[in-house]
């Protein structure tokens, strides 16, 4: 049988000292697949990523990247098609952002000409002759994030791409993160800000305390975690009585608010539903569907105290 | 190779920017200027060059200099990116951790060759401008740049050998200065504190001998002692050592052994480390 999977980590287990931070992973990633790895902080994502990186080994279980063990020194050629940003990066201070990505493009034996072009993309075309000391936060990760996509490499690891980002760069960088999912690139990222990487997200990975507790396609999720879809009907006040009449019984969750009528169905009836409210003769105004994001399905699986304690560490910070 | 050429290049780079070679520049060619004039000053009856005797002044002034300030190059280099953070994205690219010792390696020996050579090269033209010296024993002074630069190399791969080492970079800051005055103070006065209670000389020549070549310093020492003319009049090490041992074999090999033995321990133990 020709297994597909970029990369496979069978039953991988990571142990530092007494402490276990992985217990037994496995999981399958395809070429082409853009998988987000969701979980609070110490979960595993980061480790996870060091050891398809190479950088650490497996205390036990095996990890595979096409084929090769990738903490072995000949598995470092693969490393010129792959792209990664840590979660704290950090560069050579005294460097200006230029020489930064000229002196990485070498490493790669990329052309340095191109360097000018990514800079650009990232937004720091005009802070390019600055050393990087003087640079803030949001533009050393920007700059990190310009190495990844040094090459144009067909793999990206990207730990956390946007922390410590304002909003709006926020997005420039998911967009940027977006079209590389959507030119077929294999992307594993690790992200706070679930619902902007949601829309790429072939693969969702939510992890707890070194363990994988659920992983899927975004749909498979949905499914498993049995949240309501919430359909909302605008109608005007005269007709309101009538509309919910004719729905009623569809579902059971139904609730009223003002001029607007809520109805809570499972994705298995969602169509039946609608297919229910599009028959009405009229009455209906307007119709929102609402599905559940990707910061539900987590709150959903993630047991309540991480939550609470996540919740505590933001009120914190 | 391309690995390795950039890498060198970064630390020639930074040792341009924060002023490293010139200032190891300054420090090295002003004294040895210094030296050197002191040492073309008439000097009695006994006629030797004032570069032979410049030899023996500056070897001295290097077996404490030279180490102390390669290991100040070396100590940082592998702790240094761990504790800063940029070792782990260094490692995320395609070349193998050999390479980065090796190009950190080659951009170190090369900021103490420009400064070797601008510092004791221009000091003995300046001097041989400047006196009536005369430019006899120019050889043994080549020698002794060159052994000088071989010197520096042993303790770049002996400070790489205190970064992995070290678990921070404070530890390595004082393990290196540990090392330091180990090989370059304690050693030498360990040897001659162990002659002066032999009473019943169970130190034997060929055992002392042998002590004194292990430690790199005392090797340099030797090598530049017997390679002027007429040594015996200049210094009275060599005789105690006895010229047999000197044979350029067992010297190429010492120093060859003091390169490669920590360099491969450095390549292993880098090889274990999880970032």
């Amino acid at each position: 049988m020709v297994d597909s999977s970029l990369i496979t980590v069978t039953n991988v287990v990571k142990r530092y000292r007494s402490e276990t931070v992985l217990k037994g992973i496995d999981l399958n990633i395809g070429a082409g697949e853009c998988v987000v790895l969701v979980g609070h902080n110490g979960a595993g994502k980061t480790t996870l990523m060091k050891l398809i990186l190479g950088l650490i080994k497996p205390t036990e279980g095996a990890i595979s990247v096409l084929g090769f063990d990738p903490s072995k020194d000949r598995a470092r050629l693969l490393r010129k098609g792959l792209g990664y940003l840590p979660e704290r990066v950090a560069f050579y201070e005294s460097m200006t952002g230029l020489e930064v990505l000229r002196f990485y493009a070498r490493l790669k034996s990329e052309p340095i000409a191109g360097c000018d072009e990514i800079l650009e993309s990232v937004g720091l075309f005009d802070a390019k002759e600055r050393p990087v000391q003087t640079y803030s936060k949001g533009m050393k990760q920007r700059l990190g994030l310009a190495q990844a996509l040094l090459g144009d490499p067909q793999f990206l690891l990207l730990d956390e791409p946007t922390s410590g980002l304002d909003p709006v760069v926020r997005r420039q960088v998911y967009d940027l993160i977006n079209r590389k999912c959507a030119e077929g690139k294999t992307a594993i990222i690790s992200s706070h800000s679930l619902n902007e990487v949601e829309s790429q997200a072939d693969h969702v990975v939510i992890m707890n305390e070194g363990e994988v507790i659920v992983s899927g396609s975004m749909e498979s999720l949905y499914e498993q975690s049995g949240l309501p879809t919430i359909i909302t009907l605008s109608v005007q006040e005269e007709n309101k009585d009538r509309v919910l009449e004719q729905i009623n019984g569809l579902t059971s969750s139904i609730s009223v608010k003002d001029s607007k009528i809520e109805i809570s169905c499972s994705q298995k009836d969602k169509m039946t539903v609608l297919q229910a409210v599009m028959s009405l003769d009229n009455g209906v105004d307007d119709i929102q569907i609402s599905a559940p994001k990707l910061d539900d399905i987590y709150l959903h699986f993630i047991p309540n105290k991480v939550v609470a304690s996540e919740r505590e560490e933001e009120t914190r910070a | 190779m391309n690995a390795i050429l950039t890498l060198a290049g970064k630390e020639l780079k930074d040792g341009l920017r924060n002023r490293w070679i010139i200032s190891i520049f300054l420090l090295l060619g002003s004294l040895a200027l210094l030296l050197l004039l002191v040492s073309s000053a008439p000097g009695g009856t006994v006629k030797v060059s004032s570069l032979n005797v410049g030899v023996v002044n500056l070897t001295s002034l290097t077996v404490y200099l030279l180490p102390l300030i390669a290991l100040m190059l070396s100590f940082d280099a592998l702790i240094g990116e761990f504790e800063r953070g940029t070792m782990l994205l260094l490692l995320t690219y395609p070349l193998a951790r050999w390479q980065i010792v090796m190009g950190k390696f080659v951009g170190h020996l090369l900021i103490l060759m420009i400064a070797l050579v601008l510092g004791y090269g221009g000091a003995a033209l300046i001097s041989l401008l400047i006196t009536d010296g005369g430019s006899e024993g120019w050889e043994n002074y080549l020698l002794m740049m060159t052994s000088s630069l071989m010197l520096g190399a042993v303790f770049l791969v002996v400070g790489y050998l205190v970064s992995i080492l070290a678990r921070e970079r404070s530890a390595a800051i004082g393990l290196a200065i540990g090392v330091w005055l180990f090989f370059v103070v304690l050693y030498d006065l360990a040897l001659l504190g162990a002659l002066l209670v032999d009473k019943e000389q169970l130190i034997s020549q060929e055992l002392f001998s042998f002590l004194m070549l292990i430690n790199p310093t005392d090797l340099y020492r030797v090598f530049n002692m017997s390679s002027i003319t007429g040594s015996g009049e200049i210094s009275h090490i060599v005789g105690a050592i006895g010229t047999e041992s000197l044979s350029p074999i067992v010297l190429i090999s010492t120093c060859l052994g003091w390169l490669l033995i920590p360099f491969m321990v450095v390549i292993g133990l880098f090889q274990r480390r999880e970032v």
